[in-house]
């Protein structure tokens, strides 16, 4: 017992080093939004290790080998689940009639939809949303907060860190019973996600100079963006 | 037939002389769908020859582009530091790099419906955002907008926003960065040495 503590305490002696160590071996480029760079740029080095020889890799077998129809239904089902508290994240917005909108693509997409597996509710007119906790705590005017790369997860702010941690809490996929059945279908959802992100991959390589940067800034962007729902003010300068 | 005799116009005038009494969001419209029309019809730029590609894009989309415009905006307040030799160099530079993302995009465009969404032009307006959109399978369309000012030339495009990232201002860290530490020689040196490579993204720096 007393040797299982200490080998923990061990543990997490080292774990703390290397953070600091990695916090503190950090050229602080002096980004104001980007505080723990050092730490960040490390994290994001393992996060693309990791992409690089796992989950590319399989994003790219699952994007030849299955037929388009199967890709757009696996993406739709998944989608249709997401439906759900993006309808609940635009009531506590105080969007109701996008939350009306979105609770009704659930509606149609489960039944007509075969369990969300065609997007019938696009067709109806219904347009699909994007919202999560993130942009709600937002919404409701909490600051972004630092910049924060998460093993797994990739890029974060501290307000969508928070948000990150009520979105898996809810997730229905994420709390379905069944282990087996749950961890596929997270891995599934993974690889499906991952393979829709293939073209714009290549693009990004193109583009960037430093891709630590220039992902980092893209997010930042991109949340502010959404934040606004497409309508941010323009920054001058 | 009108498809033809749009052929035939574009033979008689010079793209300039269209561009310049086009409204912006036309322009926009019609330099997309000429283009995509020729993605769709080529196999070999489906396929990924950059060489087409390149070519597609140098005649077609960058006489719409003000890439001066576009360097100082992603230079920010660093800007100032650039002589105009300097200036020129960074601007061919940086015109390249953002050629060729277009071209990577172009390529692995896949049929993706477009919307174009109407602009009220007032008569004084000088700058203005076209917006377009961009359907996804399964997904939020994505938005597609361009900022274009008005020169004696017609329209010129001076940001694109991809899903709200200006492709221009996404490089204003970095750029600043670069400037701080090695001078302006040293962004020329790191975008040459960039467009020279192909692909040195993925190695950490």
């Amino acid at each position: 017992m007393n040797s299982h503590k200490a080998v923990t305490r061990f543990k997490a002696t080292v774990i703390v080093l290397a953070l600091s160590g990695l916090l503190g071996g950090c050229a602080t480029s002096g980004n104001p939004k980007d505080p723990i760079e050092g730490f960040n740029r490390a994290m994001f080095a393992f996060n693309e290790g990791l992409d690089t020889v796992l989950i590319k890799p399989v994003a790219q077998g699952y994007d030849t080998v299955l037929p388009t129809p199967v890709k757009t239904g696996v993406t739709n089902f998944f989608g249709n689940i997401a439906d759900l508290f993006i309808g609940v994240n635009n009531l506590l917005q105080g969007k109701a009639d996008q939350a009306v909108s979105d609770l009704g693509r659930v509606a149609i997409n489960s039944t007509i939809g075969i369990l969300g597996l065609f997007d019938v509710a696009t067709e109806a007119g219904l347009e699909k949303h994007e919202e999560d906790f993130g942009q709600t705590f937002g919404r409701w005017g909490m600051g972004d907060g630092a910049y924060v790369v998460i093993p797994v997860f990739g890029p974060r702010t501290v307000r969508d860190t928070a948000g990150l941690v009520l979105d898996v809490a809810v997730d229905p996929v994420g709390n379905v019973d069944h282990v087996a059945t749950r961890n596929s279908l997270l891995a599934l959802r993974m690889i499906d996600t991952r393979a829709d992100l293939l073209p714009a991959d290549k693009v990004v390589e193109e583009a960037a100079l430093d891709k630590y940067s220039y992902v980092r800034d893209g997010y930042l962007q991109r949340r502010r963006n959404l934040v606004h729902d497409g309508n941010p003010p323009r920054e001058i300068d | 037939m009108k498809y033809l005799f749009g052929l035939l116009a574009a033979f008689l005038f010079s793209a300039a002389v269209i561009a310049a009494d086009l409204t912006p969001d036309l322009l926009v419209k019609n330099v997309t769908i000429e283009v995509l029309d020729a993605v769709r019809k080529d196999k070999d730029i489906q396929n990924g020859n950059s060489k087409k590609t390149l070519e597609l894009v140098e005649t077609k989309i960058l006489p719409h582009f003000n890439f001066q415009r576009m360097t100082l905006l992603a230079m920010g307040r660093e800007g100032r530091k650039a002589t105009p030799e300097q200036l020129k160099m960074l601007t061919d530079e940086f015109r390249n790099l953002l050629v060729r993302t277009y071209s990577k995009a172009l390529t692995e465009f896949r049929n993706q419906e477009i919307t174009y969404k109407p602009l009220k032009l007032a008569a004084a307006d000088t700058d203005v955002k076209v917006r377009t959109e961009i359907k996804q399978t399964g997904g939020k369309p994505v938005s597609l907008d361009y900022y274009l000012e008005k020169s004696p030339a017609g329209w010129k495009v001076y940001d694109v926003e991809v899903g709200g990232v200006s492709l221009i201002t996404n490089y204003r860290t970095t750029f600043g960065q670069e400037i701080q530490n090695n001078g302006v020689d040293g962004l020329i040196r790191t975008l040459q040495a960039k467009n020279k490579t192909g692909d040195t993204s993925g190695q950490a720096k």
